[in-house]
């Protein structure tokens, strides 16, 4: 109460009424903003603390000498593309894991998601497949396998097995390692020497990040989703805006967001160059741990709750920086070019160089270059050879439910390679059950197994020529999706569906309006 | 002063323009199909290298360069390790850019990589400098901070915990962290979550 005390204070200090105070408290955005933008810093000693902060305190072991953080671990996820030379370098060392409990690996990146019978068709698939198998016997960690009808993708198993809890940090040699923010944890991609950190010491050499708190306002329009709402972030902060950064996610729009949507803004962090992003836990976020595999249960489960509840940011909490975003003005996404921050509203023409910064104009230019897009042309219209529905950002079950509510008696058109890629081993149980690949087949799309796939292509699922891809994952650099000169663009599930059946980019809205 | 202490690289430059170049392009993904990094400094760039024959890494007279010399966000996308273990193994000591995407700055600490960021202005004298003459030779100073090139001093940023890891040879930090040994314990005993939230 002494808090809520304080804040009366503040407003009447800055607004002269006491009037619009609790609306002034239901609008955390109004308070944030006011303090941020206000002039008057006598309050900062004052403010409460953010979840990084309050994350950040609880697991920082020491100040390192260099003056870096030296920051506890709670959760490692390995999988076999970014751990492999850190085992070998722990075997050089002598060491053992240190936490091999706090520890979880599985396989994603190079599975065929075809027919994963061993030995796999790609002999260094295999290699690296018993590489990992070997590693995780020799240092005892436990191996969700092809075999052990858990394997997925490591950013999809974590949530749904309830290892992503809020307040708790995660490290995995993998940069969408962000996702796993939408629980309230502290998630950061790492690479493969830090891997050998983690796993030696469970701990990392960090430095803090500033803190941008991103409010996403109002209501969605209809046909708009969560990640519609992350590609206009980047488009709007940009792809290097985020560097320095940890974004926290609020307002309305998010609030109200179901915790898979919740996991596809926070997956996209990186794109927009924060290492990590996340949002504070609530109701949505208990409700779906509870009475998952590895969460607390029973009694242990109410007190985790308060913990949790706790590790939110403090309403008066400092921000180093606060955007808004205005949700009913978000459309459809689709980018158009080699970066994630390159997009248009799907109704929208492709932008001029010469109506961007001066800055990005060369890139711009290098952009529409390898598209072989032309300023002013519509993406609407704009022809595919390929659908991909799957990847960390949208491999969920929600998201092959919206696609397959879009698909059912319909057909892929002529032509189009279509192929859906569930997240996971239980994503794909889930949806069988629900009868959604038999839509997906029957619409023409190929029913495969779970893995990252043409995400980036490290498994034969891969783009030939100069085929253009419409995705539902997170990257559409050059040559990402497997072919060096391929395109991708990048789009929600709902979009792709609509893509593959019409054979060009095309308003998913009047399709499910149809 | 031990033997990992790096305070101070040199060499020629090869200049790699444009912003936002993601590891993906540094090493695409199927060379990440392997267990060990050796081998990958021949792949560096290759698919950018094949769709451009005038491609730095492409022209003879940056062959033997040290340095590399990039726009803004260098190394954005993937935390692949992969991609600054390839440049390193074709030949990069150190790099020097206009801004750097995080994972990919704390990946070449890990390795003992030094970067440097440097202003825009700055950034393009020296992309001026390389492409001018691929001869001339670049000193960079970790314990001061400073670049020079041509009998010129250009100021350059580097944040003082990496500088000191460098400088003091803690860059490969798993010896330091395991230094702290018994507060990890004691921290991780004070975790609700590590122990079943139970009071």
């Amino acid at each position: 109460m002494v808090l809520i005390e304080q804040l009366r204070q503040f407003h009447i200090d800055y607004f002269g009424d006491t009037v619009n105070f609790l609306l002034f408290i239901r609008t955390r955005l109004s308070i944030r903003g006011t303090l941020r933008n206000s002039k008057t810093y006598e309050f900062q000693g004052k403010m409460g603390k953010t979840l990084l902060d309050k994350v950040w305190d609880a697991h920082s072991v020491r100040q390192l000498p260099s003056g870096q953080t030296q920051l506890f671990i709670g959760l490692h996820l390995v999988h076999e593309v970014t751990s492999p030379q850190a085992f070998a370098m722990l075997r050089e060392l002598g060491i053992p894991v240190k936490f091999p409990d706090r520890t979880l690996a599985t396989i994603d990146h190079i599975v065929p998601t075809d027919s994963q019978e061993r030995p796999f068709r790609d002999h260094l698939a295999e290699e690296m497949t018993r590489s990992l198998t070997d590693s995780c016997r020799e240092f005892d960690i436990t191996f969700y396998d092809l075999y052990s009808g858990q394997q997925g993708i490591v950013h999809v198993i974590g949530p749904e097995k309830g290892l992503t809890q809020p307040g708790i940090t995660i490290a995995c040699g993998d940069s969408h390692t962000s996702t796993h923010g939408a629980f309230g944890a502290i998630a950061f991609g790492i690479g493969t020497s830090q891997i050998r950190d983690v796993l030696a010491t469970q701990c990392l050499a960090i430095s803090k990040p500033k803190i941008r708190r991103i409010v996403v306002s109002g209501e969605l329009q209809k046909g708009v989703y969560a990640k519609d709402v992350i590609l206009r972030i980047i488009h709007e902060l940009g792809v290097k805006g985020g560097i320095g950064y940890a974004y926290e996610y609020g307002g309305a729009v998010i609030d109200r967001m179901s915790m898979e949507e919740r996991l596809t803004i926070c997956n996209m962090s990186i794109e927009g160059g924060a290492r990590c992003g996340y949002i504070n836990p609530d109701d949505t976020t208990f409700s779906f741990l509870e009475g998952r595999d590895d969460s607390p249960q029973g009694a242990a489960f109410e007190t985790a709750k308060k913990y949790w509840r706790e590790t939110a940011s403090d309403l008066d909490a400092a921000y180093d920086d606060t955007v808004e975003i205005d949700g009913p003005d978000i459309g459809p996404m689709v980018t158009w070019g080699i970066n994630p921050g390159q997009s248009v509203p799907v109704d929208q023409k492709i932008p001029d160089p010469s109506d961007m910064p001066e800055e990005d104009q060369a890139s711009h230019q290098e952009a529409l270059d390898f598209m072989s897009f032309e300023s002013g042309q519509l993406i609407k219209g704009q022809p595919i050879n390929v659908a991909f529905i799957g990847s960390c950002t949208n491999g969920r079950i929600s998201d092959l439910r919206i696609a397959a509510e879009i698909v059912k008696g319909r057909k892929v058109a002529k032509g189009i390679r279509a192929l859906v890629v569930p997240g996971s081993m239980k994503v794909a149980q889930q949806a069988q059950r629900e009868g959604l690949d038999e839509i997906f087949s029957e619409a023409g799309f190929e029913w495969r197994r779970a893995g990252c796939s043409m995400c980036l292509a490290m498994n034969p699922d891969k783009l030939k020529g100069r085929e253009v891809c419409a995705s539902s994952s997170n990257r559409n650099f050059k040559g990402r999706q497997g072919s060096p000169t391929g395109r991708t663009l990048l789009m929600s599930p709902a979009m792709v569906a609509a893509a593959a059946l019409a054979g060009e980019v095309v308003d998913a809205r009047e399709m499910v309006s149809q | 002063m031990n033997d990992q202490c790096i305070t101070f690289t040199s060499g020629t430059m090869i200049p790699l323009r444009g912003d936002d170049i993601d590891t993906d392009r540094i090493i695409p993904a199927r060379y990440l199909r392997c267990v060990t990094f050796d081998g990958l400094g021949a792949h560096a760039f290759e698919d950018d290298r094949n769709q451009n024959a005038s491609h730095p890494f492409n022209q003879d007279r940056f062959q033997g360069a040290s340095i590399l010399v990039v726009g803004k966000n260098f190394g954005c996308g993937s935390s692949r390790e992969h991609a600054p273990q390839s440049l390193k193994r074709w030949g990069i000591n150190a790099i020097i850019g206009k801004s750097f995407a995080e994972i990919f700055f704390s990946n070449c600490l890990a390795m003992g990589l030094p970067c440097f960021t440097v202003d825009d202005k700055n950034g393009e004298r020296l992309f001026d400098f390389a492409e001018d003459d691929p001869s001339v030779e670049a000193y960079m100073d970790i314990v001061k901070s400073v670049i020079r090139v041509h009998g010129e001093e250009i100021s350059a940023n580097i944040p003082s915990g990496t500088q000191k890891s460098l400088t003091e040879g803690s860059w490969n930090a798993t010896a330091v962290l395991l230094e702290a040994e018994v507060e990890t314990q004691k921290l991780a005993a004070s975790l609700p979550y590590l122990n079943n939230f139970s009071a």
